[in-house]
């Protein structure tokens, strides 16, 4: 690597044009700003008043985002994944038959009477119906498990069954089974408000997930708020922002051609916000969910959704 | 198996428009995808789907790797007279599923 100084003095040094000419050829990439701001008093006047123009632009820009810390949106103008879908994928959610969700719910209703693992139990056999015993349940989570001294999600918790209940091996997160019970149970909950309990046991972490959601991190320096809450009004690549409430989970996504959790969409985001993401399951996702069930809090469930 | 979701109205007038909806669980994998290591990955899609109404066939479509998975088929009929449809779908690998739904017509 060649030092700017060293190309400082090649320039003033050279004893022709084209050796200037070689230079800037050669080194002009890693050493940009240097010859420019060398070569004569105007210029440098020249590149200081660009630079401190892009520093303009750059403080306009962040000034509309981050003049005032990021506001809460008022409840009343809590929107839904579901109200910024066009007529089409509407009539999809609305229709069971017509949501390829219901493929999943249909599995994971199989799978709830199924007797599984050493101790030869299927779901039903501790919780009996489903329809009864799960309602209100999706709502509810991520919540707070003694044992672990900590929130788990609902994937956790179906896995915790698995192990310790029906003694059978842990479902792979975002497998179909697992995806398929999680939809089961969340479809008992569909219409109910989300209502994850906040107390002092939960509170930490749901401030973890809170600190999460504001911070700016990564490539790009994002916080989530920054578009979900600053500019769920706006499009990003044609398509809505919206303002990430997680009220259908988990759900079809017409893109993944799939049913995905919460966990996948959060991972989605954090890639494109191009941070060093989190692996499913993560404590940090788990945080993160729990703030956006209590910020989605008294919106109905709509699980399982469809979305574009 | 592949899991399927029929929706045709129980009862219906003689006459009517009746609508019918159709949903399968497929993979519908293209054959143009590569795994991680580079190799590809071989189509396997439904190829077929064909709908009869008391053995007459009134509906059918033929289904290419640009369908996406879980094919959702939606049509309209006239209901003429009680009886069954009957809906198969074929594809790729001997895939081969038949439901039945039946109407009641006044």
């Amino acid at each position: 690597m060649i030092s700017r100084d060293f190309i400082g003095l090649m320039l003033r040094s050279s004893p022709c044009p084209q050796g200037e000419v070689s230079v800037s050829k050669h080194v002009a990439a890693p050493s940009f700003e240097t010859p420019a701001l060398r070569r004569a008093p105007q210029d440098e006047d020249g590149a200081a008043r660009s630079i401190l123009l892009i520093c303009a632009l750059i403080g306009a820009l962040a000034s509309t985002t981050t003049v005032l810390p990021a506001a809460e949106i008022p409840p009343n103008e809590r929107k839904s994944g579901y109200d910024f879908m066009g007529p089409e994928s509407r009539a999809m959610q609305d229709d069971d038959t017509a949501n390829p969700a219901s493929l999943w719910v249909l599995d994971g209703e199989a799978l709830w009477k199924r007797k599984a693992g050493a101790a030869n139990k299927s779901c039903a056999d501790c919780h009996g119906e489903a329809s009864e015993t799960m309602k209100g349940v999706a709502a509810r989570y991520p919540a707070f498990n003694a044992t672990r001294g900590r929130p788990v999600n609902l994937d956790q918790q179906i896995n915790m069954c698995r192990a310790e209940r029906q003694q059978a091996t842990p479902l792979p997160l975002e497998g179909k089974e697992l995806l398929a019970l999680n939809a089961y149970v969340a479809r008992q909950s569909r219409g109910m408000p989300i209502n994850a309990t906040i107390d002092e046991r939960t509170r930490p972490f749901l401030e973890a997930g809170r600190t999460m959601f504001y911070r700016r991190q990564g490539q790009l320096n994002f916080a989530c708020a920054q578009c979900h809450d600053d500019n769920w009004k706006e499009k990003l690549a044609g398509s809505p922002i919206t303002q990430a409430h997680p009220t259908g989970y988990p759900l079809y996504r017409l893109e993944w051609q799939n049913v995905g959790s919460l966990q996948r969409r959060l991972r989605n985001c954090i890639t494109g916000m191009r941070v060093d993401n989190y692996p499913l399951g993560a404590n940090e996702l788990v945080d993160l969910e729990l703030f956006l069930m209590w910020r989605a809090r008294g919106m109905p469930m709509e699980a399982p959704a469809v979305r574009p | 198996m592949a899991r399927t979701l029929i929706n045709v109205p129980p009862k219906a007038k003689k006459g009517e428009v009746i609508a019918i909806k159709t949903l399968i669980s497929h993979e519908m994998e293209t054959g143009y995808r590569h795994d991680n290591v580079g190799k590809a990955i071989p189509r396997d899609i439904i190829t077929q789907f064909v709908c009869t109404y008391n053995g007459l066939e009134i509906f059918r479509a033929d289904l290419f790797p640009a369908i996406a998975a879980n094919p959702f088929i939606s049509f309209f009929t006239i209901a003429t007279a009680s009886g069954a449809f009957e809906f198969k779908w074929t594809g790729d690998n001997g895939f081969s599923q038949t439901e039945t739904a039946n109407i009641t017509v006044e």
